[in-house]
């Protein structure tokens, strides 16, 4: 075997190897599915009443006669991140017009890293500052004996959402030709007209696909919801009323479940749906953004 | 003009052997499309052991397709394809397994220069590491020699640890030579080498090229005319993906020719 | 903005009056983003700088987490990170390579692509699950430095492989085309010239990787992290304090915790995340600057 045979060798073994790493992505998040689906199907196939699950507010599962209501806690998930989206989608739709369409030079720069760091601040510290620094503030600028509930998770994940939302909507917007800004000018149209008229349509698409990361970033955090949503069972009737989130109940229960019980399955079962639901909100976000490409 | 080849020879596609020895690249029926898109069709006919063998053209003719065909550059391109057949030495190129075995013996220098971001020393002994060679004293003599004969060794040698792709577009064309005669190859291919380069130096390299003649066989695609006058022993001309004319340089130029595209392109007229 | 050439017409006056408002309205929502985040930050320094000391960082926690130090916290969080990276960033540069090197446009790649969208996008506790699963259960690793680590590392997969894609396609496609023309095989022409000239953009990847695996919390709550440890773990296969978990031990769980001390842990924790996540811009924008061709 001469050397050039060698190397011929040693390609083909390496162009396995990296092949396998390349599916590995693949391999996880089938996985993933696989592992927790197999932990929850117990459950799943057994004592999981559907119509119980997604119209309780009953989620007992220690007590003598366990019920799994998921409904306070699917109601707990959606209130803080629709919360969060209200306040975070303009924001950070506002900040990527600004950053991809008006700032210019440093200003970009700094800010596009201030996005990044804010970015990297990690949920426990988000969540840290929920319990310590908005807990007391709401309390005592909305006058209310508890701080923790909807508005205090709802501000926090909206700031955690934020980034994605502006660093994926700048994209969308960058990507813009500048030809049609041009031509729009050169019609006459203002600023504003360009922007709303012209930029906003031609990036609609990925536009749409930042709202929906970013809703599937609030929808699936946890630690930060999980310190300051107040984690109580609760069908919330104002922002200051405390929830619970589907991911914070597992946070907080999984502890104390014992294998391959009811309980432990019913945990599982949540996380099945957490999976469903963000693999279909991210499924949507890259059609939408491969829609744009096609273009 | 080059001397003592093609005076009076006659002219047509089955041009006889004007070598000794069978051909060293026969080319049958060759088809290269991208996409769909034909770039190339019908070529047929026979490359000989150290001839100068040039192919000149408008752009777009298929020229650069065929010189990436034959180190089947098409395994590594995606929407090439190839059909009909190339026999390099009177094996099939697709019968190469171990197809880098087959692209190390031919060296290719095509249009853009490319300096590897590595040192000017490390561009030239690229190819001989492949081989084996690691002896220092080896290594030197070959660096030193590829790159005086792509004439550019006066210019680098006080900075051959200097990056290869910072050196000027005329350098790195000729340091792109320096590597391709670094593969000691049996054939080697040109596609408008001279693009990059000052006129100086490009008569410089033709008289290299004159000079390796000897020791292989160039294919040189050119979109100057009067290069391939000078260099070719044999010149085809191939138009919009099709090969109008094959014949001894001398012929073309004296416009014994079969077709007459191939007079309007040598004119002038068009391309 | 360029000096008027021509005297204005009220038309230009609108046009960079309605400018002017837009730019002044999108800079207040860009303030609003970022405004509350540095009053945070400065809350955090503010209440957490006091409790810094060496002794902090290098000695144990005492009376039952109310006093002492963090050390085996931040010990337990190299660890973590350390055997993170080991199993990720090999398979992350494969998957990337594979992306950038080999793959056809194909279902296949596609599908990739996807899987890397989603093992970004799935919910951090439906990781903790699946590590719990997998490498606790089913692999028998039991909730260990191991079994974390892992479970961090399939999670912050994708910051490896999106940064090393990359960088790998930085690298011009000519260079690559270079030496397939002298015979170099696929794997020579990545390892004498791709790699090479993307190692850095890589290594700013697996900074960014060091950044976000230090701070995630939920994966690690039930695969391998305590709350309390009197000694430091020996291997892999012990249990570990970890940073995120101890501020959230004691934040939520512990009693008589001083304030002081919790926001010292908090201060440590972020401070670790963003120096390394700067360290991983400042040399994105150094390399940025530098010119190989």
């Amino acid at each position: 075997m001469d050397r050039r045979d060698l190397a011929w060798y040693v390609d083909k073994t390496a162009q396995w190897v990296i092949f396998a790493g390349g599916i590995s992505a693949i391999v996880f998040i089938v996985g993933i599915f696989i592992f927790i689906t197999k932990e929850g199907l117990d459950f799943v196939l057994g004592p999981l009443n559907l119509g119980e699950f997604f119209t309780s507010i009953a989620w007992r599962p220690t007590s003598n006669n366990p019920t799994y209501g998921a409904l306070a806690l699917i109601v707990g998930t959606a209130s803080v991140t629709g919360f969060a989206m209200l306040l975070s989608v303009p924001l950070s739709l506002g900040a990527a017009l600004f950053i991809a369409e008006f700032a210019t030079g440093k200003t970009r720069e700094v800010l596009k890293v201030l996005v990044e760091m804010l970015a990297a601040i990690p949920s426990v510290v988000w969540g840290f500052v929920g319990m310590s620094i908005m807990h007391p503030l709401i309390m005592r600028i909305f006058d209310v004996p508890l701080g923790l509930g909807v508005l205090n998770a709802g501000l926090i994940l909206g700031l955690m959402a934020a980034p994605i939302m502006t660093t994926i909507a700048e994209d969308a917007l960058k990507a813009v030709p500048d030809a049609y800004r041009e031509a729009a000018e050169a019609l006459g149209a203002t600023r504003w007209e360009v922007i709303f008229k012209v930029v906003i349509p031609a990036s609609r698409n990925g536009l749409l696909a930042a709202v929906l990361l970013g809703v599937g970033r609030g929808f699936g955090e946890t630690m930060a919801v999980l310190m300051a949503s107040g984690h109580a069972i609760n069908i919330p009737t104002s922002p200051f009323d405390s929830v619970r989130a589907l991911t914070a109940t597992i946070a907080s229960e999984l502890g104390d479940t014992v294998r391959g019980g009811d309980h432990w399955g019913s945990l599982f079962t949540l996380g099945i749906l957490l999976f469903v639901v963000t693999f279909v909100i991210n499924l949507t976000a890259d059609i939408v953004v491969r829609g744009i490409r096609k273009k | 003009m080059v001397d003592g080849v093609g005076q009076e020879q006659p002219r047509s596609a089955n041009f006889g052997p004007l070598y000794e020895g069978p051909p060293i690249i026969e080319v049958r029926d060759l088809g290269i499309s991208y996409g769909g898109k034909p770039a190339l069709r019908d070529a047929s006919f026979d490359i000989y052991r150290h001839e100068i063998f040039g192919i000149i053209g408008p752009a777009n003719s298929g020229k650069t397709s065929f010189l990436r065909a034959l180190n089947r550059m098409d395994d590594f391109t995606t929407g090439m394809e190839v059909r009909g057949s190339i026999h390099i030495n009177g094996k099939d190129v697709n019968d190469w397994r171990n197809l880098y075995a087959l692209r190390s013996r031919i060296g290719v220098v095509f249009p853009l220069p490319v300096g590897l971001p590595l040192s000017v020393y490390d561009n030239v002994a690229f190819s001989p590491r492949l081989r084996g060679i690691r002896g220092k004293a080896e290594l030197d003599e070959v660096v030193e020699r590829c790159l005086t004969r792509a004439a550019l060794w006066d210019e680098v040698k006080d900075r051959l640890d200097s990056l290869g792709s910072l050196l000027s577009g005329g350098q790195q064309q000729r340091l792109t030579i320096a590597r391709a005669l670094s593969q000691e190859p049996e054939l080697l291919l040109l596609d408008e080498f001279s693009i990059a380069v000052d006129p100086v130096t490009t008569m410089r390299i033709e008289d290299v090229l004159k000079d390796l003649r000897s020791e292989l066989t160039i294919v040189l695609v050119t979109n100057l005319v009067q290069q391939a006058r000078r260099l070719a022993d044999r010149t085809a001309f191939f138009l919009t993906g099709e090969v109008v004319e094959i014949g001894a340089t001398e012929d073309l130029f004296k416009r014994k020719v079969q077709d007459e595209r191939t007079t309007g392109y040598l004119e002038g007229r068009f391309g | 903005m360029e000096a008027p050439m021509f005297s204005a017409t009220p038309l230009n006056r609108r046009s960079y009056r309605s400018q002017s408002v837009a730019k002044a309205v999108f800079c207040l929502m860009t303030v609003a983003l970022v405004i509350p985040v540095l009053l945070i930050l400065g809350t955090l320094v503010v209440k957490g700088a006091p409790a810094i000391s060496w002794e902090f960082l290098f000695t144990a926690p005492t009376n039952n987490l109310t006093a002492g130090g963090i050390f085996p916290a931040l010990v337990g969080t190299i660890w973590l990170v350390v055997v993170a990276l080991l199993a990720s960033v090999p398979v992350g540069v494969a998957a990337a390579l594979y992306l950038s090197e080999y793959a056809p446009d194909n279902l296949l790649t596609r599908a990739i692509n996807l899987a890397i969208v989603n093992l970004a996008g799935v919910p951090s506790i439906v990781h903790a699950l699946f590590g719990f699963g997998a490498f606790v259960l089913f692999f028998r690793f039991n909730a260990s430095i191991l079994a974390a680590s892992l479970t961090l590392a399939v999670m912050t997969l994708p910051v490896v492989i999106v940064a090393t894609r990359e960088s790998l396609q930085a690298v011009p496609h000519a260079f690559r085309e270079a030496c397939w023309n002298m015979g170099a095989t696929r794997w020579q022409t990545i390892r004498k010239v791709v790699l090479p000239n993307s190692i850095s953009g890589i290594l700013t990847g697996v900074i960014l990787e060091v950044s976000r695996t230090s701070g995630e919390t939920a994966p690690i709550m039930f695969t391998g992290a305590t709350a309390y440890l009197a000694f430091l773990p020996e291997s892999v296969f012990d249990q570990t304090m970890a940073m995120s978990y101890h501020l959230f031990y004691i934040a939520t769980q512990a009693t008589d915790v001083p304030e002081e001390l919790t926001y010292g842990v908090a201060l440590v924790l972020i401070a670790i995340v963003l120096m390394m996540n700067a360290v991983s811009i400042a040399f994105r924008i150094y390399l940025r600057g530098l010119k190989k061709w």
